[in-house]
Formats: structure tokens, sequence, C-alpha cells
């Protein structure tokens, strides 16, 4: 059912940074049908109303997981919500990452803050399967030490090569500091017969896959997750456009080749 | 099926029983009517509620109800409302949810029975834009089950066009006066008679039930011409470019500015829209806050709301809006959805409060490019 949501109950909580948290879901009765990493849900928070959120987890029993940053009513609501309670969900909804694409190459994974979250079931099946793909290289960038997500989880992960650097270092921070672009030299990759993946911010989607393209990476092997406003996620409601892209049927994930010419038209 | 039946000619007690036999298979009988100072739709008990006798004086910005000599009940053309007022109704609950005493909560969807529509007196650039409705709402991956609901046994009785107003430019959309397949029933009005043609079964079944009388030669011929006539009177016209790849072109056109200027972002055009789908959501809680509901309304992408995300709206400029629009309906509609967004009705024409005209701004747009006619030229004389 993609229009009345099912529901869902939080069955863990964990909040990743001062404004982040990561909600672990199991369907209260039956489950809906399988997530794809890169897809979304809408969500609702019980009086506060429905957002589109991606999957940061996908289990094999229905479960899911969803990482929400507090930025409006219904982000805060979701954030807030507690241990048993019970949320919709709709979905699965728009394109995934479509990983299998780059089975046989190198894949580099760049992630601007809380842009991590989607990446998150496309790194772990990437790393579930090191045969299947060239060497896996994942980069995360943040404003501050503060804002990074999953920090233990992603330290246990064996890549080629994880880079993370901050805008913004506080006392302890013993990283890097400067734009996650810079840490691109430094990724084991043929860039020209590799796959490059990203989320994050808009302004650092741009940078990073310009940077890849500059490198030698075909736009069409550059896959982008974009964000609009969406109010149904069915291509109903004609929120989520950008140009001739609906972006909740025709997105969230997109080729770069795609993307690049929207994104350069200023307010489209 | 309906090859045995030839087109017929129903007079005005015809007309009348047309009406009454719809009323009476318990149909809501939905038609253009006079009130307030302008041809509504609005529910019909009997025939005598269409408009016979008046006429619309239309212009950029200007719409007027005029007396007309000849006592037409179809001679106006496309008035305030569309037939997505009922099939795509500017608000409606989607779903409610309560929560349970066990701390769980349960979700129930919002399914009235919708009312059996029959509409009267549909312009063939509003059939044209119902069969977009259906496209969007109900021809992609998924079904807008409201919609779907209240259209599917919806009974359509087209009125050809002998009467084009001023700001009419469907032919140069691609259509034209005359009706296109989708219709059950199609009138012709020639001279206080109807031609009448059938497009369905069931339009078949209820011509059958109605006094009428096989359609002669003469009243044939005429009812073709007064359509063809119609054709060459249109009040305006798109220009003969690639409209699609045009806009497809020009987000960087100077044009934009201009109109930018002119355009109040009031949303009016959006409103009057028979194609204009674009709804948003809201959350509804009672007092008890155990009991919370979702609702639809019309949106409009003029509204800064409509491309808000967190930190401030994507399309923040007046000429950023208007370039959305006009761009969605005739250019990136056909990426998204195979066909153009526009029928050529005239109505965003004829509602604006400034008088900006979509035919105007298209041709300025193709001057701007150097592939239409210079930019001085009237665009009511292009063809
Ligand atoms: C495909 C996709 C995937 C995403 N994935 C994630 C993710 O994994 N994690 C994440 O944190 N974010 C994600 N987002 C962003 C997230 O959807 C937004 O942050 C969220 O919509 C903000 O909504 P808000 O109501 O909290 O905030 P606001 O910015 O206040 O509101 C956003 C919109 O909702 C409306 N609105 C606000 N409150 C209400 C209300 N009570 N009732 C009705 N309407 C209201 C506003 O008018 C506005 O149009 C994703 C977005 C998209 C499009
Ligand atoms: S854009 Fe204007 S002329 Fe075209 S269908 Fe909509 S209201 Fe009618
Ligand atoms: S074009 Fe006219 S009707 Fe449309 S938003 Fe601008 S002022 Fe309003």
């Amino acid at each position: 059912m993609t229009n009345l949501p099912v529901p869902y109950r939080v069955v863990a909580r964990r909040p990743e940074t001062a404004d982040t948290v990561t909600l672990r879901l199991e369907p209260v009765a039956d489950a809906l049908g399988d997530f794809a990493p890169g897809q979304f849900a809408m969500v609702h928070c019980f009086g506060r109303g429905e957002i589109p959120v991606s999957v940061s987890s996908v289990q094999s029993t229905g479960g899911l997981a969803h990482t929400v940053r507090a930025v409006g009513a219904v982000s805060a609501g979701l954030c807030e919500a507690r241990t048993a309670e019970v949320v919709g969900i709709r979905g699965p909804f728009g394109t995934g990452w479509e990983l299998e694409r780059a089975r046989g190459r190198d894949v580099v994974v760049v992630a601007g803050g809380i842009g991590l979250a989607p990446l998150r079931p496309l790194i772990l099946r990437a790393l579930a399967e090191p045969e299947a793909y060239g060497r896996v290289n994942v980069l995360i960038g943040a404003r501050t030490p503060a804002d990074l997500i999953g920090r233990e989880e992603v330290a246990g992960w064996r890549t080629a090569y994880t880079g993370v650097t901050v805008d913004r270092p506080d006392e302890d921070w013993r990283g890097d500091v400067g734009l996650v672009t810079d840490l691109l030299g430094r990724a084991h990759l043929t860039p020209s017969d590799a796959w490059g993946f990203v989320c994050g911010p808009e302004p650092m989607i741009r940078a990073t896959a310009r940077e890849l393209v500059a490198r030698g990476m075909p736009p069409d092997r550059i896959r982008v997750s974009l964000e609009r406003n969406m109010r149904c996620a069915t291509g109903h409601c004609g929120h989520c456009q950008l140009g001739p892209l609906l972006l909740c049927r025709d997105g969230p994930v997109v080729d770069w080749q795609r993307a690049e010419p929207l994104l350069s038209v200023r307010e489209l | 099926m309906t090859d045995t039946q030839g087109p017929a000619v129903l007079d005005r007690d015809g007309l009348n029983a047309l009406v009454a036999e719809l009323v009476a298979q318990g149909r809501t009988v939905i038609g253009p009517t006079v009130r307030d100072g302008a041809v509504v739709l609005a529910e019909l008990e009997s025939a005598d509620d269409l408009p016979f006798g008046w006429g619309v004086e239309l212009d950029a910005g200007r719409y007027r109800l005029v007396r007309r000599t000849d006592g037409a009940a179809f001679a106006h053309s496309a008035g305030p409302q569309s037939w997505k007022n009922f099939l795509h109704p500017a608000r409606q609950r989607l779903w409610s949810a309560d929560r349970t005493p066990s701390g769980g909560v349960d979700f129930t969807a919002d399914e009235p029975a919708a009312p059996s529509y029959a509409f009267l007196g549909v312009r063939p650039c509003d059939l044209r834009a119902i069969a977009i409705q259906d496209r969007v709402l109900t021809g992609g991956r998924y079904e807008d089950t409201g919609y779907a609901r209240r259209r599917t046994g919806a009974f359509l009785i087209a009125a050809e066009c002998t009467e084009p107003g001023a700001t009419c430019f469907c032919v140069s959309t691609g259509g034209g006066p005359a009706a296109d397949p989708g219709y059950d029933l199609a009138l012709t009005e020639v001279d206080g008679r109807f031609l009448v043609r059938v497009g369905s079964e069931a339009g078949g079944e209820l011509l059958a039930r109605l006094p009428h009388s096989a359609a002669d030669e003469g009243t044939e011929r005429a009812a073709h011409a007064a359509v063809d006539a119609a054709r060459d009177r249109m009040g305006r016209a798109l220009p003969p470019v690639d409209v699609r790849a045009l806009l497809a072109g020009s987000a960087d056109a100077e044009r934009w500015d201009d109109v930018a200027e002119r355009c109040l972002t009031c949303g009016n055009c959006t409103m009057v829209c028979p194609t204009c789908f674009c709804v948003t959501t809201e959350e509804v809680t009672d007092l008890t806050g155990d009991h919370t509901e979702r609702w639809q309304r019309w949106d409009s992408c003029f509204d800064l709301d409509f491309s808000y995300l967190h930190g401030g709206p994507v399309r923040a400029s007046a000429r950023s809006r208007y370039r959305q629009w006009l761009t969605h309906k005739l250019s990136t509609w056909h990426d998204q959805f195979d066909s153009s967004g526009c029928v050529g009705c005239g109505r965003c024409i004829s509602w604006c409060p400034v008088g900006i005209d979509i035919t105007e701004e298209v041709t300025a747009l193709a001057a701007e490019a150097g592939t239409g006619p210079t930019a001085s030229a009237d665009p009511r004389t292009e063809s």
C-alpha cells in the first residue's frame, strides 16, 4: 500500500549527534516491501506530519532504520520518538543507488554530514561482498567533529581507504581539516574505471561530482542523491520537480550526467 | 456496440429528457449555469439551468457575461472553474489515524463513495484536460485512488465549440473545437438543436432512451461547418515554433525578468487551469490529541512555501516561479507525463488580475530566442 501508512514500532533509538537520532523500526504487523539502499520512506509522526526520510539500514526481517536530523516540526517530533512508540511508514519510494552497476570496479563513496545515513546500507553491501567490487573508498566530511555520525561503526569498516575530515575542528580533533574533496587524492581508485556515490548538502554534491569528473570519472558513473520538498512521494503533488524530473519517481538518486545541467540553473 | 447508431438530433425537449434521465439514474449532473455574473459549473436540476442566451466577452484579465440574441446554450467559452473542481477537489481528507489504548496507531483510509457524476457541456479543450489529469493522477506507477474513484464511471457529455472566446488558443496547442474521443456523448449545437454523436456503449444506451431523430444531412453539414469555422476564429495562438524545445532552452531568458515585474505570484492561473494538479498536505489534530487527520489541498507553484526546504525556498524569486509554471506547462510536462500540460483554454489569461497572457509570453520568448516572429508582432494574428 502506498497511500496509507503502515504502523512500525520504534525498537531502538540511538542519538547520533546533538540534533540527529537513528530510529530502528520493526513492523507492528505486516512489513512493507523491501527497501533498496538509496530509497526512501514517507515517515509519519502522529499529529505533526509526514516527511521523506531515506533508509539508513535495511534488514531481511523487514526491519528498517532511519537517521533523522531535527530541522523542523516533523523531524523534531521523530527525533523525540521513544522506544515502543508507533510511527507510520509508506514506501518504498524512488530510485536506489544501484550499487550492482559498479560490480568489478573501484567504488568511492562521498558523504557530507547526515548524507552518510542513506549511503550506509550501500557501504555495508559493498563490504559484505569484497570479491564483487574493486577497492572501496569512503570519504566523510562534516562541519565539526560533533556533527559526525556513526563514528565507531565507520572506524570498524574494512575499506581500501576511509577518510574523515571536518570544516572546523575542536581541541580534541587530531584528524583532517578541510573539504571532503581534499581527501579524493588519497583514495585508492582509477577514476576512469570507478563509480562514485555522493550524498550531502547540494553545494557539497556539486563540488564533489565536479572534482570526480575533473579526475576522469565519467558523469554517468556518478550517482548523487538529491532533495526537494515532497508531500506525497507518489508523483502526484508536484513539489519535488527538478526541471523534467519528479525526484520521488526519477530520483532521489540520479546520475550526475542528468543532474549536472539541472543543478547549474539557479532556482530551478 | 454503438456502430448501429449514426449521429442523431436532439431538440430542446430531448435535451430536457437527457438531464432528467441522468438525474433519474441517480447521477449528480454538473454543467454550466449562470451564477454571480459568470458561467459556473454547478449541479443542474434540469436543462433549464443551462445558460441559454448567454455568451462571454473575454480578454486578458477580463471576463464579462453578455446577452446573446440566439438563445444558444453552449455559446460561452471556459469559465472560472473546470471539471477538476469535481474530479480533483480543492480539499479532501486522505486518511486519519487514531491512537489505540495499547499504545499503537490505527491508520484509516478515507474512501467515501464518490457521487456518480455526469458532466454536461464538457468543452473539447476540457475533455483533453481531463485526459491529461487521468494520465498524471492514474497513469503512472501509483494511482491517486480518490481521483480514480470519482473519475471511474463519470459520464461525459461534450459540447463542441462553435463560439470560441477571445482568449482561446486550443488549435495552436494541437487541439481544436471538435471533441476527441473520450466522451460518452458529444453535442454540437445548431440553431437550437443538438447534433449528437455516440462515443461509448453507455452513451448509446442513454441516447436510445431519449426522444431523438436520426441526423439529417443538413444538420450534420451545418454542425461541421460551425465547428470548422470556429477553428479559424481562435482569439489567440501560440507562436508556430517547437514550444517544448523553446522553453527547454529558455532558462536564462531576459523575458522572465520582464514578466516577474508584472506577476503578483497570486497563483490564480494555477487555480483556474484545468490541468494544474499540484497539492500539498496538512495535518489536522483534534483536541484530545488521540485523533489526527491528513488533508490534501490544492497548492500552487507560485506559493513561496511550495519549494521550501529547511533553510528557505528553492524558488524565491517571482522570475523563477513564473518560469517554473510556464516551463512545466509547455515543456517539462512532456518529459514527466508524455504530453503538454496546456490545452489552450485561455482561463489563465482571463483570470490573471494583471492580464498576463501565456501566448504573449511564449511569443516574446520565441522572439528573444530568435526562433519566432519579431517581438513587435501581435501574437493574436498568428496562427
Ligand atoms: C528523498 C529524501 C530523503 C531524505 N532523507 C533524509 C534522511 O535520511 N534524514 C533526514 O534527517 N532528512 C532527510 N530528508 C530531509 C527531510 O525530509 C527534511 O528535513 C524534512 O522534510 C523537514 O521537515 P520538517 O517538518 O521537520 O521541517 P520544516 O523544514 O519545518 O518543514 C518542511 C516542510 O514541511 C512543512 N511542515 C512543517 N511542519 C508541518 C506540519 N506540522 N504539518 C504540515 N506541514 C508541515 C513545511 O511547511 C515545509 O513545507 C530527506 C529528504 C528527501 C526529499
Ligand atoms: S495554461 Fe492556461 S490556457 Fe493552458 S490549460 Fe492552463 S489555464 Fe488553460
Ligand atoms: S501570472 Fe497572473 S494569475 Fe498567474 S500568478 Fe502571476 S499575476 Fe497571478
